[in-house]
């Protein structure tokens, strides 16, 4: 009985909604004011904190059917790809360049350590004031958070490469450019990957922050608008958005990865009779 | 004049952690290799064998000494070498048909004139229908034969070939080592040939030379093999000249692997 119940592929998706019903089940009859309160001494004090799954559901309708909702999305999203972009073009040439050269690696060393270490979040107000409250301060932000996250990674990789390969590589007659390209960029790249799961998402949180902080425009101000008026069924709407917007984007980079990354070794490859 | 010469030279190691710490891997090693000739290096493990090969092959610069490739004195990478290296030496990103052409795409041949090359290269060492499989997918010696059809593509006049067969299986090894002879036999490179298995070095040479055991490694002899060729490598074995070479090099390699090890007791 056990056996058929443990968690496998077959029914793992089974599991999986099974939970988030659950989740969704438990946020229903605990902020339901017609359930008796269990916690708090008044029944209507669960919804004003913690909202109300439905009313939740049907602002996120009201958002797309309405059409109010595109125009914020968008705005959030050229910012989020914005930053992503431009920091890591600028985190792979940068690692690619004091990777290649260790002499200016160990020159920077201190700053590039103390320009990471600063909580960078912090920067977002004095961004405000240089960029204005449009998109550049958000961009600006997310690429701090992103830049630090593809360069450090990238620096790793380039210093990984294999010595012997790199010394056959030059054997077989390869010259500084071909290295970059045929050994240094490939072996740099599983790094590259790993890190830009973790940097889509932050260039979200500074597209995010960013605009609960200061802006006429994004999700990120609706839900700064909605807090302002203890609106909290449209923050959790837009918490919900956020969230699949972001499991979507680390979804595609899944996909590039999986494309780009077929050479590397995959336990498991044989198959079961 | 040789192919290759190995000048007086001596490799001492600087330790990453105690900059004060040195250690002489090689000393005073001359070694020459003649145009068209196949000479092998045997010695006991840790004794600066791929050291050596290094200096040959342009990618580690000697303390003292110097490398000349056909009489010119060899400054950065020896064009002129072909190396198959000791450990895992293929571009883990590319398909072994891509590895086995990479050389070519380098000197700028385009590929639909390197591909076909390649495939018949992955052929003739055994590997033909293998050239999509990633090196990963492939076994330790079908990448060690992917690696010699990489190397042996690009006709290098030199080739260096540290432990190459020592991964292979006996069969297998016996039927690489006579195609290498035939290949070497068609247009006479010149091999510097380094092994830990002397069977195989004079099965394959024209002249083995004997490394001390380290530090300060440097050949304490060396032994012309006169055996008549052209060779079958598991037939020559049984051959008594070659029994009779086998057990004079030993001879001298075994008092040498003992001096080594008193050395290092006393030490
Ligand atoms: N980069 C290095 N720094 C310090 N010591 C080194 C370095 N490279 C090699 N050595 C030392 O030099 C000696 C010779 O090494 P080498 O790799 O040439 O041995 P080898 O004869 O090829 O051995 P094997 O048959 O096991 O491959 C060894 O004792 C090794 O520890
Ligand atoms: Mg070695």
């Amino acid at each position: 009985m056990w056996k058929r119940l443990k968690p496998n592929r077959k029914n793992l998706r089974i599991y999986q909604v099974l939970i988030l019903v659950l989740l969704l089940a438990f946020w229903y009859i605990g902020t339901n004011p017609n359930v008796p309160a269990i916690y708090f001494d008044d029944v209507n004090k669960a919804p004003f904190f913690f909202g109300e799954p439905l009313k939740v559901a049907s602002r996120l309708w009201d958002w797309f059917y309405g059409g109010e909702i595109y125009a914020h999305l968008w705005v959030t999203l050229v910012e989020t790809m914005l930053a992503f972009a431009i920091g890591t073009v600028a985190g792979l040439a940068i690692g690619l360049w004091l990777g290649l050269a260790p002499a200016w690696a160990d020159v920077f060393d201190p700053f590039i350590k103390g320009a990471n270490a600063m909580p960078r979040v912090i920067l977002a107000p004095i961004f405000m004031v240089w960029f204005g409250l449009g998109i550049g301060s958000k961009v600006a932000l997310g690429f701090t958070l992103v830049f630090f996250i593809v360069f450090f990674n990238v620096y790793q990789g380039v210093r990984e490469v294999s010595p012997v390969v790199l010394a056959n590589a030059r054997m077989l007659g390869a010259n500084n450019r071909q290295l970059l390209r045929s050994v240094y960029l490939p072996s740099a790249m599983s790094w590259v990957f790993a890190s830009l799961h973790n940097a889509v998402g932050l260039a979200f949180v500074g597209a995010v922050v960013g605009e609960y902080l200061g802006s006429a425009s994004g999700v990120g101000y609706l839900i700064h608008q909605a807090e302002g008026v203890f609106d909290i069924n449209t923050v959790f709407a837009g918490i919900i958005l956020l969230t699949v917007f972001a499991i979507v984007l680390d979804w595609i980079v899944g996909m590039i990865e999986k494309r780009l990354m077929v050479w590397q070794p995959r336990a498991g490859e044989t198959e079961r009779m | 004049m040789s192919a290759l010469l190995l000048d007086d030279i001596t490799c001492t190691f600087i330790s990453r952690d105690d900059p004060a710490a040195r250690y002489t891997a090689v000393r005073n090693a001359s070694i020459a290799v003649g145009e068209g000739e196949f000479v092998s290096v045997v010695g006991p493990t840790g004794c600066g064998k791929s050291t050596l090969l290094n200096v040959a092959a342009g990618l580690l610069q000697p303390s003292s000494g110097d490398c000349k490739v056909f009489g010119k004195t060899l400054e950065g990478i020896n064009s002129h070498a072909g190396y198959l290296f000791q450990t895992e030496s293929l571009m883990p990103w590319r398909r072994a048909l891509d590895n086995v052409i990479a050389g070519l795409q380098f000197r700028g041949v385009p590929k639909e004139e390197a591909v076909p090359r390649g495939e018949e290269w992955l052929a003739r060492v055994g590997l033909a229908g293998f050239g999509g499989r990633y090196p990963h997918q492939l076994s330790g010696g079908q990448r060690k034969r992917v690696a010699l059809a990489q190397c042996l593509i690009l006709d290098p006049k030199i080739i260096l070939m540290d432990e190459p067969f020592s991964a292979l299986d006996v069969q297998t090894r016996q039927l690489m080592e006579n195609e290498l002879l035939e290949l070497w036999a068609a247009d006479r490179k010149s091999v510097l040939f380094i092994t830990h298995d002397l069977e195989e070095a004079i099965a394959l040479s024209d002249r083995v030379i004997v490394l001390s055991a380290g530090p300060e490694t440097h050949p304490i002899g060396e032994f012309a093999i006169d055996l008549p060729r052209p060779r079958d490598v598991s037939e020559v074995r049984l051959t008594p000249r070659f029994l009779e070479l086998h057990e004079k090099i030993w001879h001298a390699m075994k008092e040498e692997v003992l001096k080594g090890y008193r050395q290092q007791l006393k030490a």
